[in-house]
């Protein structure tokens, strides 16, 4: 028999007002899967993220996580969530290992659980010192780790997290990553969304691509970018190399025409997209008697499929001037 | 329950795999309910704890009150009957002062849904009423506080109990009542209020002459005729002159023939009632409201 899937969503639909936040979204994400929600903001990743956390009731369509109905049977889907939202949910004025007993006691741990269990988290994500200080003392970077150990403390299967980065300095960002990819090898489904497209290329085994409140696409991150076009090679001669040469040996693989940078002296040319071909150009080349002091095959980076999809530039540099905390 | 407010699209209706699992029995669930109420209990609690400033409305303001009217305006509050004006004052206090939490609690409610963690409450499975239950909880423990203040006040200026203890405890045990009833509508207010500055100006402007309007502290005999009618039927009134007469203080609203100066300990009872029954629904109401 089929597992079930962990987070389904079937034609969602979601309006406030005249906006239209979701427009008929579908997802799916099997057990253990992590998806990258990769959208520009007002895409409608959070509204999507708020209807499976059972925090908003959608217009139309459905929901089921774990297989349990959202509207329905959304006391069931609460037993078997995490969520972090795009801006701490914690209380300020308490310690951060208070919160996480509060947080614990809330997702029905016994009182020596949820204690054992704060003390376990707030190591594990660096904070044991940190502890005992009102939240309000902590760092950005702290605060969302923090949230993530409330979101973590009841051992959710499914663990949504909205934006777990925006905001952060570089240094708390990798930190959260490698907490996301420790939380993904433990097994805990994921569903991630950002605005960054590398976020998304680096933890998501899947990533949908969201715009107007529907996928407009979804797939592996190589898929995603294979669907954008040609890899992009580019060739630099070593000196007294014949240029004209390397051209045609280019020519004969490139999909496309040569470009000559560098005083002659760089080759650029798209190519298709296939292992080996780096290979056959450096036998050719050889066989030919060019010198070549490099070679470098760039695949087509999650921005450029972002623009070939949606008409516009990766959201990725607009999001540093967003103000944290914002709803999308 | 949460059955069939919304019906699923006929198409999406198929038979689905082994969950959801079996629902939990109502006493369960009522043990749950407690169990989360006494954990935000503690937490409004621990808050205070760390932060004694936020206890100034049922300390520093009754205080303030008191010292007011025992030494700025009362020489100049003739009590009809007689009798000694800090005695009078008292009284009142006790209904305004405990009550006086109540735009605390909306502003309280008004913060939490601002930072963010009335969502985390939501996602978890916890009891929803919890939330409510939970904050209404911990401001009856301030109330306590307040009544511990006013008291301990009242007996520096001269008030004093001339009754027995049970009928001191009825009294203070009404004016908590009605106290804990009242927080219900400032519940119902930090629900609808989406701004901590809305909830603080306007918990004032309709928590004054609510309070002064009322013979808290000056008796309605030199009011208005229109105006007497409104004060007397005031359930600050009414908390009012049900602790002047179990305390065996000066109480001028026994000489006022309306309702509830004649019966102000049932008036109380049947003021907190409605009130309860009147918020407490419709809090939960707003509460559940926020989810769409």
């Amino acid at each position: 028999m089929a597992e079930i899937p962990a987070i389904e969503a079937e034609a969602l639909v979601k309006t406030f007002g005249a906006t239209v936040a979701l427009n008929g979204l579908d997802l799916c994400v099997p057990q253990g899967g992590i998806l990258g929600l990769l959208g520009p903001n007002g895409a409608g990743k959070t509204t999507a993220v708020r209807v499976l956390a059972t925090l908003l009731r959608p217009d139309a369509g459905r929901a089921r996580v774990l297989g349990a109905d959202v509207i329905t049977h959304a006391a069931d889907v609460r037993r078997s969530i995490g969520l972090t939202g795009q801006y701490a949910a914690l209380d300020n004025s308490l310690t951060g290992r208070a919160n996480l007993v509060m947080v614990g006691r809330l997702s029905r741990l016994s009182r020596a659980e949820a204690w054992a269990r704060a003390g376990e988290l707030l190591d594990r994500f660096g904070l044991a010192d940190a502890g005992g200080r009102a939240v309000k003392t902590y760092s950005g970077g702290m605060r969302r780790r923090l949230d993530l150990a409330a979101s973590l403390i009841g051992r959710p299967e499914v663990l949504f997290l909205d934006e777990p980065t925006t905001g952060l300095d570089p240094r708390s960002r990798a930190v959260m990553w490698d907490i996301i990819r420790d939380l993904a090898t433990g097994g805990t489904t994921l569903l991630l969304t950002t605005q960054y497209l590398e976020e998304a290329d680096r933890l998501a085994s899947q990533v949908a691509v969201i715009d107007g409140g529907v996928v407009v696409a979804e797939g592996s991150p190589d898929q995603l970018k294979a669907k954008a076009g040609d890899d992009c090679l580019t060739l630099s001669l070593a000196p007294g190399a014949d240029a004209a040469l390397a051209v045609a040996a280019l020519s004969a693989h490139a999909t496309g025409p040569v470009a000559i940078g560098a005083g002659g002296r760089q080759l650029t040319a798209a190519v298709p997209a296939r292992d080996g071909i780096t290979t056959d150009l450096v036998r050719a080349l050889d066989g030919a008697g060019i010198g070549v002091t490099g070679i470098t095959v760039r695949r087509p980076s999650l921005d450029d499929v972002f623009l070939a999809l949606t008409g516009r530039d990766g959201p990725g540099e607009q999001a540093e001037t967003t103000r944290e905390g914002e709803a999308a | 329950m949460t059955t069939t407010t919304i019906a699923p699209p006929a198409r999406l209706d198929r038979p689905r795999g082994p969950r959801p699992r079996r629902r939990e029995s109502r006493w369960r669930r009522l043990c749950w309910a407690v169990s989360d109420s006494l954990v935000l209990t503690w937490r409004s609690v621990a808050r205070i704890a760390r932060e004694p400033e936020t206890l100034m409305d049922v300390t520093v303001q009754p205080l303030m009150f008191v010292l007011l009217f025992a030494y700025v305006f009362g020489g100049a509050i003739g009590l009809p009957g007689g009798g000694s004006y800090h005695e009078y004052l008292i009284g009142g206090m006790f209904g305004m002062g405990i009550a006086g939490s109540a735009p605390g609690t909306a502003v309280a409610l008004v913060a939490d849904m601002k930072e963010g963690i009335i969502d985390r409450f939501r996602s978890l499975p916890m009891s929803r009423a919890a939330v409510l239950l939970g904050r209404t909880t911990a401001d009856l423990l301030t109330q306590v506080i307040g009544a511990l203040v006013i008291a301990a006040a009242g007996l520096a200026i001269g008030w004093r109990i001339h009754t027995g203890p049970a009928d001191a405890l009825a009294a203070i045990g009404l004016a908590l009542l009605f106290g804990y009833a009242f927080t219900w509508a400032g519940v119902c207010l930090g629900l609808v209020l989406r701004s901590v500055e809305a909830a603080q100006q306007l918990g004032f402007i309709l928590f004054l002459p609510l309070t002064f309007i009322s013979n808290a502290f000056v008796p309605t005999q030199g009011m208005p005729a229109w105006l007497r009618v409104v004060a007397d039927w005031n359930p600050f009134s009414a908390v009012a002159a049900a602790c002047r007469r179990l305390f065996g203080n000066p109480n001028p609203s026994a000489l006022v023939h309306a309702w509830p100066m004649q019966h102000p300990e049932l008036a109380t009872l049947l003021w907190s009632g409605a009130l309860l029954v009147v918020f407490l629904p419709l809090a939960v109401r707003l509460y559940a409201r926020k989810q769409r």
